[in-house]
């Protein structure tokens, strides 16, 4: 059972996410303390540990917009959240499968912080309300990244096939 | 089925005669660049050589660039070292297209990739930063990625797991009216669009109003195209294209012309009559939120920007220097000027215009993206209203959540200097 943290609207973006002021910092062990940096309490919560892994940011549309700085996708990692949008915006979207924060796509996703969530392959069950709510399959293309374990693993992969040929 | 511009980009850079939409491609890149984001770029590509027994070493250092831009001269000895380390990483592993913090080559790396002729038509071109598209002006497919997706890209020369996106078609005919800027006609189309109409999507400029802009309008109109959530902003390749690439960027090569098919599909087709354009104004706090000059004139501005990779260009400088010439800025208001590039702020200082700015108030900073991203100068005060040529109003853009930011042309930036509030510059 994953709970939900906080909710937003549409458009939460990367300066959201990891204002620029922050962006020296850039190594993915210490970009977490700066996640939603200004949303005082979420971000107290996070980094005072009151937020278990596994707990799930609900957003609407065009989640993680704006600037491409991978920080926006590492900070979340750090916590190990999931995100369960009705949609994403693209860098961030490829971002996370490449780190292996967990996105879920779910257009018509209806729920209220503290609310119980279980995730299925399909459907998000919102087990508060009693609601099920269609999960929109990644594209293969980035489930691929996901199997493999994050891109610096495929990469990682491709990297020593090329040289076993050459 | 005829094929749209990207279509036809990538079918040539995966070989192959054609790709559909939705296709799943792996193209070869012809250019890669970063900025001081190159830093997490290298520590991920050391990170994937990590016990696998071989070198690290780029695939081709000829293909990478890296311009040192966001927070130049650096700011605090954070920044300063990772700058060191890039300049260590690039003189290790031989790359070429670097630009340091050099009057005699330095800018914002959507400037210095153009003025320095590396973009062409027809090329695939990937950035660690979002306004990649900017690039889609000279007739390329370009756009941002992340830093780990770089750093596959600097091992193994191509990008991974691209999906061939489908075309948003976007026609402008009429001529802009006078003090209306190729800006005015982004904004408007991105208000029209939404923050996500383009979303995993391309925008392909076409029509006469196209036709007779200059590159330095396209490129303000492919660098915003993000802001609708496009992938990339292109616009096919033309005279003015070849024009700009021989006489300003010096290009001697072949260049491939590539045009999309006359019966390719798009997704959408948007019409818009540029003669009927005022100027536009994005208020706080989305790009999307796009209102006529009209509805917001009379707002309070404590701080003037004109400058970044949008509109930091000799034409916006002189613009901006024609209506301020012989006025002043208003008593209580800051006037911050970034132009683009080392290079543009040359021609712009023999033209005069840095004077007429100057004698009107105006700060002339270093050509870099200054307060754009709000970590270096130029930050904006508690419940202070900045007006900017920038591309992001997003809540804290400016370096404090507590600010609200309009964004507009240089045109109406200029106007607004002089009274103090946002004012029509027509
Ligand atoms: S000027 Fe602004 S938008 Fe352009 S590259 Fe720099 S920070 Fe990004």
């Amino acid at each position: 059972m994953a709970q939900v943290v906080f909710t937003f609207g549409d458009d939460v973006s990367t300066d959201a996410i990891y204002p620029g002021r922050f962006m020296a910092t850039v190594l993915p062990t210490e970009t977490p303390q700066f996640a939603f940096a200004d949303y005082t309490e979420l971000n107290t919560k996070l980094k005072a540990g009151q937020v278990p892994p596994g707990s799930v940011l609900v957003a609407a549309n065009n989640f993680g917009c704006g600037s491409s700085r991978e920080q926006a996708a590492s900070a979340l990692k750090g916590y190990e959240l999931i995100i369960v949008a009705k949609g994403f915006a693209r860098i961030f979207l490829q971002n996370s499968a490449n780190l292996g924060l967990r996105t879920i796509i779910c257009p018509d996703i209806a729920a209220a912080e503290g609310d119980d969530l279980e995730i299925t392959a399909t459907r998000v069950l919102n087990k508060t309300r009693g609601t099920a709510h269609p999960i929109v399959p990644l594209p293969k293309a980035r489930q691929d990244i996901i199997d493999a374990g994050g891109l610096i693993a495929y990469t990682r992969k491709r990297l020593m096939e090329k040289h076993a040929k050459a | 089925m005829g094929m749209t511009l990207v279509q036809k980009i990538l079918a040539r850079a995966t070989g192959q005669r054609t790709v559909a939409v939705g296709d799943v491609v792996e193209p070869a890149v012809d250019l890669a660049m970063s900025h001081e984001n190159g830093a997490l770029v290298m520590n991920q590509f050391f990170e994937i050589y990590q016990g696998t027994g071989l070198e690290p070493k780029v695939w081709d250092p000829s293909k990478i660039a890296i311009v040192l831009d966001h927070r130049v001269p650096a700011e605090t000895s954070k920044t300063a070292t990772n700058q060191k380390k890039i300049r260590e990483f690039v003189a290790s592993q031989g790359i070429g297209r670097f630009h340091d913090i050099r009057g005699d080559e330095g800018g914002i790396c959507h400037q210095i990739l153009p003025e320095h002729g590396y973009t062409l038509p027809g090329q695939v071109i990937v950035g660690t930063d979002s306004h990649t598209t900017s690039h889609g002006a000279v007739g390329a497919f370009a756009f941002g990625i992340g830093a780990t997706e770089m750093a596959g890209v600097w091992s193994l020369g191509s990008i991974f797991n691209v999906e061939v996106p489908a075309t948003v078609k976007v026609v402008v005919k009429g001529a802009l009216p006078p003090r209306v800027l190729p800006k005015d006609l982004i904004l408007h189309l991105i208000g029209a669009l939404s923050a996500e109409g383009a979303n995993f999507k391309v925008i392909e400029f076409h029509g006469s109003t196209i036709a007779s802009m200059s590159m330095s309008g396209r490129l303000t109109l492919c660098n915003m195209s993000v802001e609708a959530g496009a992938t990339s902003g292109m616009v096919p390749a033309d005279a003015e294209t070849e024009r700009y690439l021989r006489e300003e960027a010096g290009v001697t090569g072949p260049l491939d012309m590539l045009a999309p098919d006359p019966d390719a599909e798009y997704a959408r087709v948007v019409e818009i009559d540029a003669s009927t354009l005022v100027p536009q104004i994005a208020c706080p706090h989305t790009v999307d939120n796009v209102k006529g000059v009209d509805a917001v004139s009379g707002v309070k501005v404590h701080q003037i920007v004109i400058g970044s990779c949008t509109n930091g260009r000799l034409d916006d400088l002189e613009v901006a220097a024609e209506i301020l010439r012989g006025k002043r800025v208003a008593k209580g208001v800051r006037m911050l000027v970034f132009p683009a590039s080392w290079r543009i702020y040359r021609q712009a200082l023999k033209q005069g215009f840095l004077a007429d700015l100057i004698d009107a108030g105006a700060v002339i900073m270093n050509p870099g993206c200054g307060c754009c991203l709000g970590v270096h100068e130029g930050a904006l005060g508690d419940n202070e209203v900045a007006l900017s040529t920038t591309n992001r109003n997003f809540k804290g853009r400016m370096g404090n959540p507590k600010s609200e930011v309009y964004l507009c042309s240089p045109a109406v930036a200029a106007a607004s200097a002089v009274a103090g509030v946002i004012t029509d510059p027509r």
